[in-house]
């Protein structure tokens, strides 16, 4: 049972024959050119170890400052939620939640939801609820915006050095590692292979 | 992909089955779950085509469209310095940047505040009145068009993000602060509204129509 021999892209809806391919092949739609699937060998072992990295550095994100700003002899810092707790504090509820969702919390739950999925698996056990995760997963990600707040950063960066002294802080360089640990867990990532593992499970 | 095993091209929809939006399953007509309207692989609820998808685009671009004037008119945030006050809108942001000579940033911003949100509106509603006047030009180049916008609509949010590291980094009482301004939660409003209007759309009635007057059908 459930075994995918067809896929209809998900764009147009063309059925497609799903094909051997070698690693980091991916397969795109005849007619409309939208991927179809892609292929990755050693995909869950690969993923696994990038969101076990992701986690950490996102961690560490959380613990140092991400600037430091020197202004007349006085210095300050920010740490990675300050923008989302000021943003409260001036009245803006809802752009602090907005922040903070696709700043902070999004892209730590789709790190923990990987780990949380892929680190039963590789000890052949069943994860906890694998399908609610894997749907939440596909659900926040376009949410997940940890790769835009990088480049925030780098524009309020340029935008104070034309009047203050500002530098780079510890949890600057964690939450990009963060971010292309995450990435990195993506693209390796084997959906097909996943669901895979977890009917051989299933079976059992 | 071997052509032979298909000899006629068909979709989901011609043949009955359904494709799971959240992971890919192909639920096929024969298979007993189909009455249960949730995917047997991921338990979503599995549907041929987005409901009510071109009312709900329409909805939330409009919206979209109305809080996009605000969004330009109103500041984003206000820098206040040795008691000076400095307000900034989208479009004063970028040129400021631009005349402090950051041409590079100032290009990121324009690109990302301005034109993005501009090409996302402007682009989803002709999509949207294309499937509605069941226009049958040119499939691939909208299919294109759409994968693009929906791609790209995220990166408006660089705006936001600036700001929220400002007012959490200047906290200087009598020497600068930055405040926020009215203008940044209707702009998010429209990132996030396009957002929603991108997803509400469906891009599988660009060829519905196609393939419906192929066959002589709609
Ligand atoms: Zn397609
Ligand atoms: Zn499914």
């Amino acid at each position: 049972m459930m075994v995918e021999t067809h896929r209809a892209c998900l764009e147009c809806d063309m059925l497609h024959e799903i094909t051997e391919m070698h690693s980091g092949e991916a397969g795109y739609c005849q007619r409309c050119g939208a991927v179809l699937f892609r292929s990755q060998k050693n995909s869950l072992d690969g993923a696994l170890a990038f969101a076990l990295t992701g986690l950490i550095f996102f961690f560490l994100a959380n613990l140092f400052p991400l600037l430091e700003f020197e202004m007349q002899g006085n210095i300050q810092t920010n740490r990675l939620i300050d923008g989302s707790i000021e943003f409260f504090s001036a009245g803006y509820g809802l752009l602090g939640l907005v922040v903070l969702l696709s700043s902070v919390v999004a892209p730590m739950l789709i790190l923990l939801f990987l780990v949380s999925i892929l680190l039963p698996l590789k000890f052949h056990k069943k994860p906890f609820f694998p399908e609610a995760q894997i749907r939440l997963l596909v659900h926040l990600r376009p949410w997940a915006m940890a790769e835009i707040f990088v480049l925030g950063i780098i524009v309020a960066y340029v935008k104070l050095g034309d009047f203050a002294d500002v530098s780079l802080g510890v949890s600057l360089f964690s939450f990009v590692f963060m971010v292309l640990a995450t990435l990195l867990a993506y693209v390796t990532l084997d959906m097909k292979d996943l669901w895979y593992r977890l009917g051989e499970l299933q079976k059992k | 992909m071997t052509q032979e095993r298909q000899p006629q091209r068909q979709t989901a929809r011609q043949i009955g089955a359904v494709s799971c939006h959240a992971c890919h399953f192909l639920v096929m007509p024969d298979d007993p779950v189909v009455d249960h309207k949730y995917c047997p692989r991921c338990n979503s609820g599995i549907f041929s085509r987005k409901k009510n998808s071109i009312n709900r685009t329409w909805a939330l671009l409009v919206a979209a469209m109305i809080l996009y004037i605000p969004a330009n008119i109103f500041p984003i945030m206000t820098v206040v310095s040795f008691g000076k006050k400095t307000e900034d809108t989208i479009i004063s942001g970028v040129l400021h940047l631009a005349g402090s000579g950051q041409w590079v940033i100032a290009l990121v911003v324009f690109v990302a505040s301005i034109l993005v949100p501009i090409i996302k509106i402007i682009s989803l509603t002709f999509l949207n009145a294309s499937v509605q006047i069941k226009f049958r030009w040119r499939p691939k180049e909208r299919a294109y068009l759409y994968r693009i916008i929906e791609t790209i609509g995220r990166w408006s949010m660089v705006d936001i993000f600036m700001i929220s590291i400002l007012i959490g980094l200047v906290k200087l009482q009598a020497i600068a602060t930055v405040e926020v301004g009215p203008g940044a939660l209707a702009f998010a409003a429209v990132v996030i509204l396009t957002m929603f209007a991108a997803m509400a759309f469906e891009p599988r009635l660009i060829w519905d129509q196609a393939e419906d007057s192929v066959h002589g059908r709609g």
